[in-house]
Order: C-alpha cells, then sequence, then structure tokens
C-alpha cells in the first residue's frame, strides 16, 4: 500500500471538505445554521463544470460555483431571517431544491470533460521527505488555497473587528442589536458567504479533484460530511482543517483496501468478499452519524462552545429586550 | 444635585407626545419625558406600564408611530440603536446585554468604528482599564463575562455606555439583581455621574428605592403618564404606589401569630453542580417545619434556582433531602410530588404552565392519574372541567371560560392558575421560587395572602425571592445565600434589613455584629477559610460520584417533633482574618472553571 499516496489524495479530497465547513463555521458563527450544504455544493459543482466546459475558462467556473452557492444560500437566509422559519427545515429543502436544480441544468453534462485547475509544487517546501510529496507536490491550486485559508479565518474571526460582531451575533444578538450592530445584515452576508464556500467547495470536485460531472454522485453525501464537521470541529477552522483531512485520508484508505488480494499477509477480506466492501464504505458515514447525535445534545453544545444563539431567530421587541 | 432650571436653557432630552403601538397594545400613548442634565428622574410604573418600551424608543430600538424627541434641543429621528450612541444615549438594560464568552473589552468594542479592522486587544485593555478608574469602577478588563458576578457584569454595562461617551445614561431596574450594599454603591455611582454633568433615566418599580435616588418623577400606568416631571419630595409611598396602580393599595397581609410544628423537610450536606458543571450548592444544611415560611434570600445565581431544583428533583445532587421522612434527592419530581411536594416554579410560562394546552389540561396536569378524572385509561374530561370550574372560581381565576389557553391569560392570573393547580392538592411543602415577580400590586397581595393560608393549615414553605420586602413581610426564617452556601438564618424577630444585606454580599456570620442570631452553623457547612473553600471543590466531585441514590432508611429523628426554635449556637470563632472570598472565589473559578469543564460526566 502505497501511503504516500493515500495521505496526498487524502488532503486533496479533504480540502472540499475544509472548504465546505469552513463555510458553515462562518454562516453558525452568526447564529444561522445551514444544512443544505450538500445542494449548494451540488449546484457549486455542476456551475463550475458547466461554465469551464462551454467557457473553456476553469476560473470562470469557479466564479460561477461560487455565485450559485451563493444565491442558493440568499434562499435560506430569507427564510429564516426575515420569515423566522425554522432553520433545520429549511436547511433540509434548500439540499432538495439545490439537487434539483443541479440535475436539471446539469442535464447533457455527464461524461463530458472540461477544463481543469492547474496543478503546481511549492519550490523547496516539495523537498521536505515525506511532507513535501505529500503536502506540497503537485497538487492543484485549491489545495494550497485550504491551508491559507485556515490560519487567515482563525484570526478573521478572533482578532478583527467584523469578526467580533460576527461572535456577538451568533452569541447574543439583543446585545449586539442595542450596540448597533445590524443583526439581519451581518446574518445574511455570513449565510451568503457560507454559501459561496459550499459553491466552491463542489466546484473543486468537479473542476479540480474528481473533474466531471456525475449528477449527484459528484458531490456524494459530503455536504452531510462538512455539516457533521462543524460540530466535530467545535466551530474552530484549525479542528475543521484536521477533520477533514482526516475524512479524507478514511475515504482514501478505504477505497485502497479493496485493491490488494494480500493485506499484512493476510488474505484481504475485502477483496474476496464484496459485501464486505460495503462496510468499508459505510465508515465515513458512519463517524458523521457519530459525531452528530454526539454534538446534537444541547448541554453538550453549550459545553463545546456552539454559538448560543444558533438555530434560533432574531426578532427585537421580543420578551427580555 | 440638580441645578435650578432657569440656569439651565436646554434639557438632555425632550419626548413628546410618543405613541408606541404594538398589535393589540398600546403601549405608551401620548406620553412626555423630559430630563435635564445633571438630574436623575425616575420612571415610576408596573410591569407592562411602558417604561421599558419609551426607554427603548429614546434608544432607537423602537419607532414611534408618532412624537418627537429632541436630544439638546435638536430633533431628532433614530433608525436604529446606532443613531442614540452617536447622539450620547445610552441604556443599561434590565437583562445585561453582555456576550458571555467575550472578555470585558470585547464587549466594549461591539459595534464601534474603531479598532477599523485588527483589534489589537491589549491597547483598548488599557484604555478600558483608565476609564473605569476615572469613575471609580474596578473590573478586570481581560476578564470573561461569565466570570464576573452580576453587580460586575452591570459595571461592564455601565463601562460601555461610558466609552462612547454617553451623556443621557438610561437605567433599567438596574437595582433588581443587586444586594443592598450593591446597590447602594451604584446609586453612589450614579449620583456622581449627575454631579459630573450626565442625565439619567432610572426605571423602577420599587417606590423606596426611587425615593431615595431620584430628583424628578414620571409615572406610567397602562402606556399612559399619571405624573410628569413632579418633585419627588411632593410624594408619599403611598401616594406614589396609588399614582402607579389607580388605586388606594394596603400594604398589610393578614398574617396570624403561630409556631412552627415538626420537621417536614430536612437538606443534609447538599452539593449541586449548575448548568456550566460549575458548584451552584455547597454542603447546604436546611431545615423546615409545619407551618413555617422559610424565606431564602440572596442576590440572583448564588444558588437559588439550583436549590428548589434539586428538591423539586430537576437537578441531581450529593447529600440527602428527607421529606417527610423519605429520601427525595435523586428521585424523580412524580415521587415528591407523592409525598406531597408543590412547586410554583419561577418560569410561570416554560415550567410552570403548558402555555398552548387549556385551562383544564393544566389544572389535572398533577391529578391525570387519580380518581375522578382518571377512568381507568382514559380521562374523564366532564369531571376535569368541573375540577378546573370550581378551582377558577375558587381562586378568582380571570379567563373566559376553562377551555381557554394558557397562554392568553395575564402573569397574575396565569400565577392563580399554577398555584390553584399546585394547592388545591394539600400539599405538606410548597416550594415557591419568585412567586410575586412580575405581578401588579393587585395580584402580589393575593398570591401572598394564598401562601400565608397555606401556612396557617401547617404547610411548610420554602419562599425563594429577590424582594426584601417580600421576604421580610412573609417568612418566619430567613436563610442567606452566597455563593451556593447558606451563609445564615435569622429568626423573624431579629430580622435586620443591613445584616442580611451583608450576608447577600459573602460576609460571613461570624464577622457580623453580636446581634446576629444565627441559628444553625454547621462548622464544616460554612467553610472560614479559603483552603477550605478549596477542600470542598476538591472533594465535590468523590462525594457527587460516591453519593449513589439507593435503598436509605427513613431517618427516625426527623419523624419527632423537633424544638419549635432551635438553640441558637455560639458561632465558630474565626481563627484567620475576614478573607475577601469573592475575589479569591473568582480565581478559583479561573482555575478550577476548566477542569470542571472538560470533566465529563458521561
Amino acid at each position: 500500500m502505497n501511503w504516500i499516496e493515500i495521505f496526498r489524495s487524502g488532503i486533496s479530497t479533504g480540502t472540499v471538505l475544509l472548504i465546505a465547513s469552513i463555510g458553515e463555521i462562518l454562516t453558525e458563527r452568526a447564529g444561522i445554521q445551514n444544512l443544505g450544504v450538500e445542494g449548494m455544493m451540488l449546484v457549486g459543482a455542476m456551475a463550475g463544470f458547466k461554465v469551464a466546459f462551454t467557457t473553456g475558462n476553469v476560473w470562470l467556473g469557479l466564479l460561477a460555483a461560487i455565485a450559485a452557492g451563493g444565491l442558493l444560500s440568499l434562499a435560506h437566509a430569507l427564510v429564516t431571517i426575515h420569515f423566522q422559519a425554522d432553520q433545520t427545515v429549511s436547511g433540509l429543502s434548500l439540499t432538495f431544491l439545490g439537487t434539483g436544480l443541479a440535475l436539471v441544468l446539469g442535464d447533457g453534462l455527464t461524461g463530458q470533460t472540461g477544463p481543469v485547475i492547474p496543478r503546481a509544487s511549492i519550490p523547496l517546501l516539495s523537498q521536505i521527505p515525506y511532507l513535501g510529496p505529500v503536502a506540497f507536490a503537485d497538487h492543484n491550486l485549491l489545495v494550497y488555497f485550504g491551508y491559507l485559508l485556515v490560519p487567515v479565518v482563525t484570526y478573521f474571526i478572533n482578532k478583527t473587528r467584523p469578526g467580533l460582531h460576527l461572535r456577538a451575533v451568533g452569541e447574543n444578538p439583543a446585545a449586539a442589536d442595542t450596540l448597533g450592530v445590524n443583526i439581519y445584515r451581518t446574518r445574511y452576508l455570513y449565510t451568503f458567504i457560507g454559501g459561496c464556500f459550499a459553491g466552491l467547495a463542489g466546484a473543486a470536485i468537479s473542476v479540480a479533484i474528481a473533474p466531471g460531472w456525475y449528477s449527484n454522485l459528484t458531490v456524494n453525501g459530503q455536504g452531510w460530511i462538512a455539516v457533521a464537521l462543524v460540530i466535530f470541529a467545535h466551530w474552530n477552522p484549525w479542528r475543521a482543517a484536521m477533520g477533514g483531512y482526516l475524512f479524507g485520508i478514511l475515504r482514501r484508505f478505504t477505497l485502497d483496501l479493496q485493491g490488494p488480494r494480500i493485506l499484512f499477509g493476510l488474505a484481504n477480506p475485502f477483496f474476496y468478499n464484496t459485501n464486505l466492501v460495503f462496510f468499508l464504505q459505510m465508515t465515513p458515514y458512519i463517524l458523521t452519524v457519530i459525531a452528530l447525535i454526539w454534538g446534537s445534545s444541547a448541554a453538550r453544545k453549550k459545553r463545546i462552545g456552539a454559538p448560543a444563539a444558533l438555530g434560533t431567530p432574531y426578532q427585537r421587541g421580543e420578551r427580555g429586550l | 444635585m440638580t441645578l435650578p432650571e432657569e440656569t439651565i436653557t436646554v434639557p438632555a432630552v425632550e419626548m413628546q407626545d410618543i405613541v408606541l403601538r404594538f398589535p393589540g397594545v398600546l403601549a405608551n400613548d401620548h406620553v412626555n419625558f423630559t430630563i435635564y442634565p445633571g438630574e436623575i428622574h425616575a420612571l415610576l410604573g408596573e410591569n407592562g406600564a411602558g417604561k421599558s418600551t419609551l426607554m427603548n424608543v429614546l434608544t432607537g430600538l423602537y419607532k414611534p408611530q408618532s412624537g418627537e424627541i429632541r436630544i439638546h434641543g435638536k430633533k431628532v429621528s433614530f433608525n436604529s440603536p446606532r443613531d442614540a450612541i452617536a447622539h450620547g444615549i445610552g441604556m443599561v438594560h434590565q437583562h445585561f446585554m453582555l456576550v458571555e464568552n467575550q472578555t470585558v473589552t470585547e464587549n466594549v468594542l461591539i459595534g464601534l468604528d474603531t479598532p477599523r479592522f485588527t483589534l489589537n486587544l491589549k491597547k483598548y485593555d488599557q484604555e478600558i482599564s483608565n476609564l473605569a478608574e476615572q469613575f471609580g469602577i474596578h473590573i478586570d478588563p481581560t476578564a470573561k463575562i461569565w466570570q464576573l458576578s452580576v453587580g460586575e457584569q452591570q459595571r461592564v454595562e455601565i463601562l460601555k455606555i461610558l466609552y462612547r461617551g454617553a451623556t443621557i445614561l438610561i437605567m433599567d431596574e438596574p437595582t433588581a439583581v443587586l444586594a443592598p450594599q450593591e446597590a447602594d454603591e451604584l446609586i453612589e455611582t450614579l449620583k456622581e455621574m449627575a454631579a459630573q454633568g450626565k442625565s439619567i433615566a432610572f426605571i423602577s418599580h420599587k417606590l423606596t428605592e426611587v425615593q431615595h435616588v431620584a430628583d424628578k418623577l414620571t409615572v406610567l400606568r397602562r402606556g399612559r403618564a399619571t405624573a410628569e416631571r413632579m418633585d419627588l419630595k411632593d410624594y408619599t409611598r403611598e401616594s406614589l404606589a396609588s399614582l402607579m396602580v389607580g388605586r388606594e393599595v394596603i400594604f398589610n397581609l393578614h398574617k396570624c401569630e403561630q409556631t412552627a410544628g415538626r420537621e417536614v423537610l430536612r437538606l443534609e450536606d447538599v452539593s449541586a453542580l449548575n448548568n456550566k458543571n460549575l458548584p451552584a450548592l455547597r454542603n447546604v444544611d436546611l431545615a423546615l417545619h409545619e407551618g413555617e415560611i422559610l424565606g431564602i434570600a440572596g442576590v440572583a445565581g448564588n444558588g437559588q434556582s439550583e436549590l428548589v431544583e434539586v428538591i423539586t428533583g430537576l437537578r441531581p445532587c450529593a447529600g440527602r433531602i428527607w421529606l417527610e421522612g423519605k429520601d427525595i434527592a435523586n428521585k424523580p419530581p412524580s415521587f415528591s410530588i407523592r409525598q406531597g411536594l408543590a412547586h410554583i416554579p419561577e418560569d410561570r410560562i416554560g415550567v410552570g404552565s403548558a402555555p398552548n394546552l387549556s385551562l383544564t389540561s393544566n389544572i389535572i396536569m398533577k391529578r391525570y392519574d387519580q380518581q375522578p378524572v382518571s377512568q381507568k385509561w382514559q380521562l374523564n374530561y366532564v369531571a376535569a372541567d368541573s375540577l378546573a370550574d370550581g378551582l377558577k372560581t375558587e381562586y378568582d381565576i380571570q379567563a373566559p371560560n376553562v377551555h381557554t389557553h394558557a397562554r392568553k391569560l395575564s402573569g397574575g392570573n396565569l400565577q392563580k392558575l399554577i398555584l390553584a393547580r399546585e394547592l388545591s392538592s394539600a400539599p405538606r411543602m410548597v416550594v415557591a421560587m419568585q412567586p410575586t415577580r412580575g405581578l401588579d400590586v393587585g395580584a402580589i397581595e393575593s398570591v401572598q395572602q394564598l401562601l400565608l393560608n397555606q401556612r396557617e393549615q401547617g404547610c411548610a414553605i420554602l419562599l425563594v425571592s429577590e424582594d426584601l420586602d417580600e421576604l421580610l413581610s412573609l417568612s418566619d426564617r430567613i436563610a442567606v445565600m452566597y455563593e451556593g452556601q447558606v451563609v445564615g438564618v435569622i429568626c423573624s424577630q431579629d430580622f435586620d434589613l443591613t445584616q442580611i444585606g451583608l450576608m447577600m454580599t459573602g460576609t460571613l456570620t461570624q464577622d457580623l455584629p453580636e446581634n446576629a442570631r444565627v441559628e444553625e452553623t454547621p462548622t464544616e457547612g460554612t467553610p472560614s477559610s479559603f483552603d477550605e473553600v478549596l477542600d470542598n471543590l476538591r472533594n465535590y466531585e468523590e462525594s457527587a460520584q460516591a453519593a449513589q441514590p439507593g435503598e436509605i432508611e427513613p431517618s427516625s429523628e426527623s419523624a419527632e417533633p423537633l424544638e419549635e426554635s432551635p438553640q441558637p449556637e455560639p458561632p465558630t470563632p474565626p481563627e484567620e482574618p475576614p478573607l475577601n472570598l469573592t475575589e479569591k472565589e473568582r480565581v478559583l473559578r479561573k482555575v478550577l472553571g476548566e477542569k470542571y469543564k472538560q470533566g465529563d460526566e458521561e
């Protein structure tokens, strides 16, 4: 088994989860939970591939993906912020809406090949033994974008004025409101940004990591994993990055386990018994379910630092204001 | 303090003919409100009279349907709190508007234009520290809000306003959460700020306090002003009350002399954690007798709600709780209900009732499994309705009929509904938490009288209240809680407001003057030194684990009649000089808080 290759490709696929979950972290830090990541990623993947395929310009594709994800998230923002609808219900419907839109608009794209994001190696860093080939050699540019994203977003949330407002809005919107922070605008903005990131994550699949459009198998549940990752990561970008790469590596590892006839000196059960493979393929999703169950108890949410106002609509003039 | 008015040409705030209508309610009906610089102006009224609403108009949260606001003579129109802040208006809300997991400095900086992008907290920590010193406020700008006491949190709120250079301060019932001494300090600070030329609007429904603080007075009743810019000295407490309520209010309750009977409830060494997994109750010992009201005094958040939850079976705890000879600690609420426990919870809507169910359904919640409501496996709604109808008349619940939804009732009527359910089952023991908070004066009277009637019938009553007047007039004994401990129990003949106030701020009974008649001072119950507190905390986890609820023999002594008033024991002499517990406990929380947060009780 080629460990270098497993880690390398894990980081590459993990970048998708990283981008999507960092977007969701920003949204949730403002107090809005958007469960529609899967839908937004599909729309992003479709729009990115379609535009890149028709124009021949992959960067235009990325822009289209970002715009598509962002636009779709505005539907969620409108319904939950202005009309104060239940965020879970709205998020779930957004997944269905996004999936449907992507399948209809992506009709006829299956099997086509389009331009992809260029690859690059980082000089010097790629020479480091083991780490170089895993993390800094011959990756697509979005992987490096992911590396930058984590510290930048962490700094933004914790050390800047807009970040302070973001946290205040997610923790105690009434307090932020009395100090003149525009709650609705802030929540719209970060829901939109979260959508943009989800769209970008979708495109990262369709024009970079696994180029092409394979209807809803393109994203294949990674949006849900991203939502779970946010809880798993305690709303912290660093942990989200770790979790994202870990999931990526795990996915690749379960794939590689099915290849060889001999595994660790024994007959590989996954090679000879195809039914066992299903269990293997389940692992990332089982972990997701566990993370979601684990993180959903209200008491624990409080302890691990969930934004206090997460999931609660804000309206002026309610009791206590 | 008030400057003669002819020397001042322009009022700081002039609100004229303010009309604000919420769906179904006229919250402000042509109200005028004026403050001059250097003036403390009290805004008095009952809950729901429109005081906070009027002030929220001034802070830009609500936009009035009609009316004019002038600030320093200039007509203004506020679209958001930001506009009001720009005009030097700041408000300390009744429920603090603070972000719990951010530091003091971060809370002050929310919503400001500088720092532009990077926060650079160190620089602003210093700035805020300096500002605080200037007004004699002591606070650590790097502390997180959840680590601060309520009084300190209020200081952060004031700092927030001062940092914005406010000249007009609105204080919304600022003393409601403070101990008397803290309130006095606050009032001194306010007077100091007024002397420096700031205008202060002081919202309150406490008559005595208003007389103490304010220069001028405006009274609201049901959205209308019943007195505008009056001089306070022209009014007595009674005349103020009738302005507020619109009728004569009698400040007397019928409380008969009676002696306490045998013991009903006994708490032995009870400890519990709060929702943040920090110790909220520490080794509490209490006893409660037939026909006795035991008042629990204390600043909000010193373990009172945890105490109530522990007794009513809503919160796990370590230690023993004997009710009528049975250990009810860590038993389900239904168990204690069968032992005759009634609970009047603080949160009437969330805990005390099911707002979307009818009066009948709310009434039968505790007796759905008893005759005549229960008929084998189904409910007899005819019997239930007639039961509810009877109680509706008996307890004078104002509602169209018993099928009305509980959420449509006013606060007072909802409380009467809860009392009807809880008291009609002839309880042996009533636990009442803030039973009169937020009610109008009339409803308060009837709720208090109902509690006194229960006392006459030999019921033991635990009354938790933040209203000291209420405690003093109803209780036979008062136990004072501070930081999760009962720091002392005082009998009614020795009630002394100053002393209770001192105990509420953590002064241990040993440090009190000689006349403090302390009934129960278990030596291990009230740690006299910092080390002991620390030890107790360390032992806490072990004891919590060790105390597994099992089959426990009823205590033999608790069935025996006790002396009517136990002999006051001489307080243990302090071996060390009195310690500043507040400061040290805060350090403790910082140190142990993380540990407790990590400690997972899977």
